[in-house]
C-alpha cells in the first residue's frame, strides 16, 4: 500500500479578507451543496484512479471549511472513507475561522474522525483584525477557542501574522502573549505578503516595493522592522516552549502538522476540489479553477457520461511530469524549509547520486557564508540562512 | 547635356532650422514626386533619422525644374548632416557643390552651427543664398534675422526669400534664386577624370554605391577606375543619378554632374569619403584637395548583455561598418563583461546612433562602458601609445606624462546666460579665449576645452543652464599635457575593469564619490555587505556600502501548490541571470550605464 495524503479544498468564505489571494469566494448554501456533491464525485473518481493507497493524513482547507454545515462535512469524510483506505491513526485537520463553529458542529467533527483544528486568528489586536478585513474580533476568537477545547480537541493550531501595516513589537507581543497563554499545540506564524489581485495590493503596492528595496515605507513595516518582528516572533515562541520545525511552523510536545511535513518531504498527495494540487509518482497536477465547470464535470461523471480531456483526468488544468532534475530541486528547496533539513542518505536513496555530486559547490559556498550547516548526515539552513531563504533556496535550482 | 543648366547645391542650417523640411518641399514643388509618394522628409530615409529628426548620412537627389524663363534645369540637391560629429561628411558634401542655401530660423536667428556651416561653405568657395524659414511662427522676426545675417556673416540678405518650408510658402522664390544666383558647374568633360567621393552606401546586390561629383572628365560604365588615396581599382559596372528614393542608371556622368557609380565593391573602406576617382589609363596628375582619413574621437566598449550573442554583435557591427567607414571596432575582453568590442566613433551622437541601430535593427541588448577619448601616454622609455581603453593604461611608474585631446568650442548664447555658461566652461576645465557680442543681446564665446569634458553630457548641461538658448560647435585643436589619473572602482574589494575611466586628477575625488553613490543605488542588496570603493592607484578616495539583506523569507502557506513556490524561486534566479557576476557580486547591466549619467542631479 502506498501511503498518501489528501488535501480537500473548500473554496467558500463568509467574507473575503483584504489580503487574501487564495481561491475562495462568497457563495450561498445552494452552491455549497452543489459543490460538495461535485467534490464527493471527484473523490470517488480520483480514488478509482489511484488504487492501492492508504491515506495517512487529510487536510481540509479553504476558504473557510468550518463555514460548511456539519452534514456537508460529514458527507465529504464519509465519501473519503468509502472510496479510500484510511489509516485508523490518520491525522484529519480542518481549517476554521472564529465565529463559524458551534458546540454541535464540533461534536459532529469529533464523531466523524476530525482530530485536529487550525484556527485563523492572525492578530489579538482588534484594530489589526479590522484592517485585515477579518470577520471576527479577538473576543470572538476566544469564544471559539473555548468551544474547541470543551469539545475535547487536543491538537489545535492558531495562525498568526507578522509584518502587518503599522505593526509594532508591542502589538505583536500582545498577540504572541495572548496566544501562547492559551497553550495551543501548534502555532503557524506567517508574514503578510502583498499579493496581486487583492485590495491590499492596490493599497500597499508601492509600499511593498519600497520595503523590498530596503527603503522608508509609509504603512508597512520597513524591511528592517519586519525583520525584527519576524525574529521577535521566533524567539518569543521558542521561549514559550514552541519548537520551530519549519520556516513558519512551531509545535510544542512535538505535535507537528504531519500533513504539512508531508509536503516538504514530497510524500505523494492528492488534491481534491477546486484548484487543488497533487503530487503522485513525480507528476504534479493542478485542478481547474472555475467552480461552475468543476461542478459540470462532476455532474456529467455522476450521470455516467464521458467527459473528454487531453490530460489524465477531466478535473485537471495542468499536468507536469517532473524530471529527475526537477525532483532534485524540489527535494532541496522543500526539504530545506524544515529546520532539520534533509538527510544525505535520503538524497542518495531517491536519486542514486551523492548530494555533493550535484550540489557540492553550492553547499560549500553556503556553508562558508554561514547560511548552511551539516550535522549527523543532515544538511540544514542556519538561522541566518532561513532569514534569507528565498535567496538561498533559489541557488538549488539547476541550470537547464 | 548643357552644363549651364545644372545647379549643384546643398542646404546648410543649424539643427532644427528646417533644412530637411525645405529639401522635401523643393522635391515636392518640382514635381519629382507625387503628393502620394511624398513621405515626410524623403531624404532622411533611415528610420532613426526620421525619428530623431536629424540627418545622419548625407543623401542626394536629382530634380528637374522648369524655371520661369521657360528652360529646364537639373538640380542636384545634396543633403548634409547637421551635427558636429559629422563635420567631415559635411565638408565633403560641400565640396561636391557649387552653391549653398543657408536656412535660418526666423525666430531663433543665427546659431553656432549656422556660423560653423556657413564658414565651411565659404571655405569651399560656395556661393551662399540665405533663406529665412519659419516665417509663419508667431515669434518670427525676419527683419531682425536679415540684419543679423548681414552684420555677422556679411552676406547680402535684403532679397532673401522669406519662406515657410512647413506650409510651402514662397518656395518658388527659392527655386528661382537657385537658378539665378547660384553658379553652373565648370569643368572639361574631356580632361583626365577627377570625381570626388562624398558619400557611399552598401547595397547587398550592387555592393558599395559610391556617390560622387565629377569635377573634370567623364565617368562611364565599363571604365577602369582607381581611388587615388586608397589605390583600390575597380571596373565600373553602372553609373547613374539620383531619383527621389531610387537610383536611375545612365550612360555617363560628364564634368559638372553629381551621380553614383557601382563596381562590385565589397567594402566601403575602399571608397573613402573625400577620395578622388580617376581613370587607370589616363589618370589625373593629382587628386582633388581636402581628403583626410577620419579618425574616431570617442571610444567605448560594447558588450552583448547575453554573452552568447557575441557573434551576432560582431556580424551586426560588420554590417553597419559597410555603410559607415568612420565606425571602427576591435575585439576586447573584460573581466566583468566578457567578450565584446572596443568601438571608435566620431562623437557621442555617432556612438548613440550606432548603439541604437544595433539595438533596434539587430535586436541586440547591449552593455556600454563609459566613453573615452584617445589619450596619448608618453612612457619613460620614450615611446608613446594612444590609449583608447582605460584598462590598458600602463603602470604609473612607466608613464612620463599624458596628453589629452582638446577642442576649440564656440558657444553662442543670449546675454542673460553668459555667466552661467562661462561657469560651466570653467568647471569643465575650459580656457577662455574670447567673447564678442554679435548683437546687443547675444554673444559668441570661445573656449578651449578638453574633449573628455564635453563627450559625456556637456551639451545637455549647456542646454539646461541656458534654458535651451545656447548653441555649440567645436573643432579638434590638438593635444595638451594634462594631469590625468585612472579612477578604478572596486566592488567588494574587486576591481571592475569595465567601470574604470581616465579622469583629470583635480576632479577624481568628485567623480569617484558620485560613482560610488550611483552604484550604491544600482546594486541590489546581497546576502553580505558590499563595499563600493573608488580608488586612484592604491589610494581609496571614496566609499559607500550596500547593506546586507537580512530577511527574504517566504513565510506563507501555499499548501501543496509547490509550482507557485518554485516560480517565485525561478523568478529570483532569472533576475540574477540578467546581471553580471563580478567576484560574488551580481551587478545589474544598468550599473555600467550609470557612469554615463553622473551629472544628472
Amino acid at each position: 500500500m502506498t501511503p498518501i495524503e489528501l488535501y480537500i479544498h473548500i473554496p467558500f468564505c463568509v467574507k473575503k479578507c483584504l489580503y487574501c489571494d487564495f481561491l475562495s469566494g462568497v457563495f450561498d448554501e445552494k452552491m455549497q451543496r452543489r459543490y460538495t456533491a461535485a467534490l464527493c464525485t471527484e473523490i470517488d473518481y480520483v480514488a478509482k484512479q489511484h488504487p492501492g493507497c492508504i491515506v495517512t493524513t487529510i487536510y481540509i482547507g479553504g476558504g473557510t471549511p468550518s463555514w460548511l454545515s456539519e452534514d456537508l462535512m460529514d458527507a465529504i469524510l464519509t465519501t473519503v472513507k468509502h472510496s479510500f483506505k484510511l489509516d485508523p491513526l490518520a491525522e484529519i485537520s480542518v481549517e476554521c475561522n472564529p465565529g463559524t463553529l458551534s458546540a454541535e458542529k464540533l461534536n459532529v467533527y469529533r464523531s466523524i474522525g476530525i482530530n485536529r483544528l487550525s484556527i485563523g486568528l492572525q492578530s489579538a489586536n482588534d484594530d489589526e483584525l479590522k484592517e485585515l478585513g477579518r470577520i471576527h474580533d479577538y473576543n470572538r476568537f476566544l469564544h471559539t477557542y473555548d468551544l474547541v477545547r470543551k469539545a475535547g480537541f487536543d491538537n489545535v493550531n492558531v495562525d498568526i501574522m507578522t509584518g502587518l501595516p503599522h505593526q509594532t513589537i508591542e502589538k505583536l507581543e500582545k498577540t504572541l502573549s495572548s496566544v501562547t497563554m492559551l497553550r495551543p499545540e501548534h502555532i503557524s506564524a506567517y508574514s503578510l505578503i502583498i499579493e496581486k489581485g487583492t485590495p491590499f495590493y492596490e493599497k500597499y503596492k508601492f509600499d511593498a516595493v519600497k520595503q523590498q528595496a530596503g527603503m522608508e515605507t509609509e504603512d508597512l513595516p520597513t524591511d528592517e522592522e519586519s525583520y525584527k518582528l519576524y525574529k521577535y516572533t521566533m524567539q518569543y515562541l521558542e521561549n514559550k516552549g514552541y519548537k520551530r520545525y519549519e520556516i513558519s511552523n512551531y509545535a510544542r510536545n512535538n505535535k507537528i502538522c504531519r500533513h504539512n511535513v508531508g509536503y516538504w518531504d514530497r510524500v505523494p498527495y492528492l488534491g481534491l476540489g477546486l484548484g487543488s494540487a497533487s503530487l503522485f509518482h513525480n507528476v504534479r497536477t493542478s485542478n481547474i479553477r472555475d467552480i461552475y465547470k468543476y461542478c459540470d464535470i462532476s455532474e456529467a461523471i455522476a450521470a455516467g457520461k464521458q467527459y473528454p480531456s487531453e490530460l489524465s483526468s477531466p478535473y485537471l488544468e495542468s499536468e507536469e511530469q517532473l524530471s529527475k532534475k526537477d525532483a532534485m530541486e524540489e527535494f532541496m528547496f522543500l526539504g530545506l524549509r524544515k529546520i532539520d533539513g534533509v538527510a544525505r542518505s535520503d538524497f542518495y536513496q531517491i536519486f542514486g547520486l551523492d548530494i555533493e555530486a550535484i550540489y557540492g559547490p553550492i553547499i560549500t559556498a553556503l556553508r562558508n557564508q554561514g547560511f548552511m550547516d551539516a550535522k549527523e548526515g543532515r544538511l540544514f539552513l542556519t538561522d541566518i540562512g532561513i532569514d534569507v531563504s528565498n535567496q538561498v533556496l533559489a541557488k538549488f535550482l539547476l541550470d537547464k | 547635356m548643357d552644363q549651364s543648366k545644372i545647379r549643384n547645391f546643398c542646404i546648410v542650417a543649424h539643427i532644427d532650422h528646417g533644412k530637411s523640411t525645405l529639401a522635401d518641399r523643393i522635391i515636392q514643388m518640382t514635381g519629382t514626386l507625387t503628393d502620394r509618394e511624398m513621405q515626410a522628409q524623403v531624404l532622411d530615409n533611415m528610420d532613426l533619422e526620421r525619428e530623431r529628426g536629424i540627418t545622419i548620412k548625407s543623401q542626394a537627389v536629382r530634380i528637374i525644374y522648369k524655371a520661369d524663363d521657360g528652360e529646364e534645369y537639373i538640380f542636384n540637391l545634396i543633403d548634409t548632416p547637421g551635427h558636429v560629429d559629422f563635420n567631415y561628411e559635411v565638408s565633403r558634401s560641400l565640396a561636391a557643390c557649387d552653391g549653398a542655401i543657408l536656412v535660418v530660423d526666423a525666430a531663433q536667428g543665427i546659431e553656432a552651427q549656422t556660423l560653423a556651416n556657413v564658414y565651411l561653405a565659404l571655405d569651399h568657395d560656395l556661393d551662399v543664398i540665405p533663406v529665412i524659414n519659419k516665417i509663419d511662427l508667431p515669434s518670427a522676426d525676419p527683419e531682425r534675422v536679415i540684419e543679423e545675417i548681414e552684420d555677422i556673416i556679411g552676406l547680402e540678405a535684403q532679397d532673401a526669400p522669406r519662406i515657410s518650408a512647413k506650409t510651402g510658402l514662397n518656395i518658388h522664390d527659392v527655386l528661382e534664386a537657385i537658378v539665378h544666383q547660384l553658379p553652373a558647374p565648370k569643368g572639361d568633360k574631356n580632361a583626365p577624370l577627377q570625381a570626388l567621393i562624398f558619400d557611399s552606401l552598401y547595397d547587398p546586390y550592387k555592393g558599395v554605391i559610391v556617390f560622387c561629383r565629377v569635377k573634370e572628365g567623364t565617368l562611364k560604365t565599363g571604365d577602369k577606375v582607381r581611388m587615388m588615396a586608397t589605390g583600390a581599382e575597380f571596373d565600373v559596372v553602372e553609373v547613374g543619378y539620383f531619383g527621389a528614393g531610387q537610383f536611375i542608371p545612365c550612360d555617363e556622368l560628364p564634368a559638372g554632374m553629381v551621380g553614383y557609380m557601382t563596381a562590385s565593391i565589397k567594402n566601403v573602406r575602399d571608397t573613402r569619403v573625400g577620395d578622388t576617382i580617376t581613370h587607370v589609363n589616363k589618370p589625373a596628375s593629382e587628386p582633388l584637395p581636402g581628403y583626410k582619413k577620419v579618425n574616431p574621437m570617442v571610444y567605448c566598449g560594447l558588450y552583448p548583455a547575453d554573452g552568447a550573442k557575441y557573434p551576432d554583435l560582431r556580424d551586426a557591427l560588420e554590417k553597419l561598418q559597410l555603410n559607415d567607414a568612420a565606425l571602427q571596432f576591435e575585439p576586447e575582453t573584460s573581466i566583468a563583461l566578457g567578450f565584446g568590442f572596443r568601438c571608435g566613433f566620431l562623437g557621442l551622437l555617432h556612438l548613440e546612433i550606432i548603439q541604437e541601430r544595433l539595438e533596434r535593427e539587430y535586436n541586440l541588448d547591449l552593455v556600454t562602458t563609459a566613453p573615452s577619448v584617445v589619450y596619448r601616454v608618453h612612457k619613460t622609455d620614450g615611446t608613446m601609445i594612444e590609449l583608447t581603453n582605460p584598462s590598458n593604461l600602463p603602470d604609473p611608474s612607466e608613464i612620463d606624462y599624458m596628453e589629452e585631446p582638446i577642442v576649440e568650442a564656440e558657444i553662442m548664447v543670449t546675454s542673460d546666460f553668459i555667466g552661467a555658461i562661462m561657469d560651466l566652461c570653467q568647471e569643465r576645465r575650459g580656457q577662455y579665449i574670447s567673447m564678442e557680442y554679435i548683437e546687443e543681446t547675444r554673444a559668441l564665446i570661445k573656449y578651449t576645452l578638453p574633449l573628455n569634458e564635453i563627450i559625456y553630457d556637456f551639451f545637455d548641461a549647456l542646454k539646461s543652464r541656458s534654458r535651451g538658448y545656447a548653441s555649440f560647435d567645436y573643432e579638434l585643436k590638438g593635444y595638451m599635457k594634462s594631469e590625468l589619473v585612472k579612477l578604478d572602482i572596486l566592488i567588494n574589494k574587486e576591481e571592475v575593469d569595465a567601470l574604470s575611466f581616465i579622469v583629470f586628477s583635480g576632479t577624481a575625488y568628485d567623480r569617484g564619490r558620485k560613482m560610488c553613490e550611483k552604484l550604491k543605488d544600482e546594486i541590489p542588496r546581497h546576502l553580505f555587505e558590499i563595499p563600493i570603493q573608488a580608488a586612484v592607484g592604491s589610494k581609496v578616495i571614496a566609499r559607500e556600502t550596500v547593506k546586507a539583506m537580512r530577511k527574504d523569507v517566504l513565510a506563507k502557506c501555499y499548501g501543496g501548490d509547490i509550482s507557485r513556490k518554485k516560480k517565485l524561486l525561478e523568478k529570483q534566479k532569472e533576475g540574477k541571470k540578467r546581471m553580471r557576476q563580478v567576484g560574488n557580486v551580481e551587478i545589474p547591466q544598468a550599473a555600467f550605464m550609470s557612469v554615463l549619467k553622473l551629472d544628472e542631479d
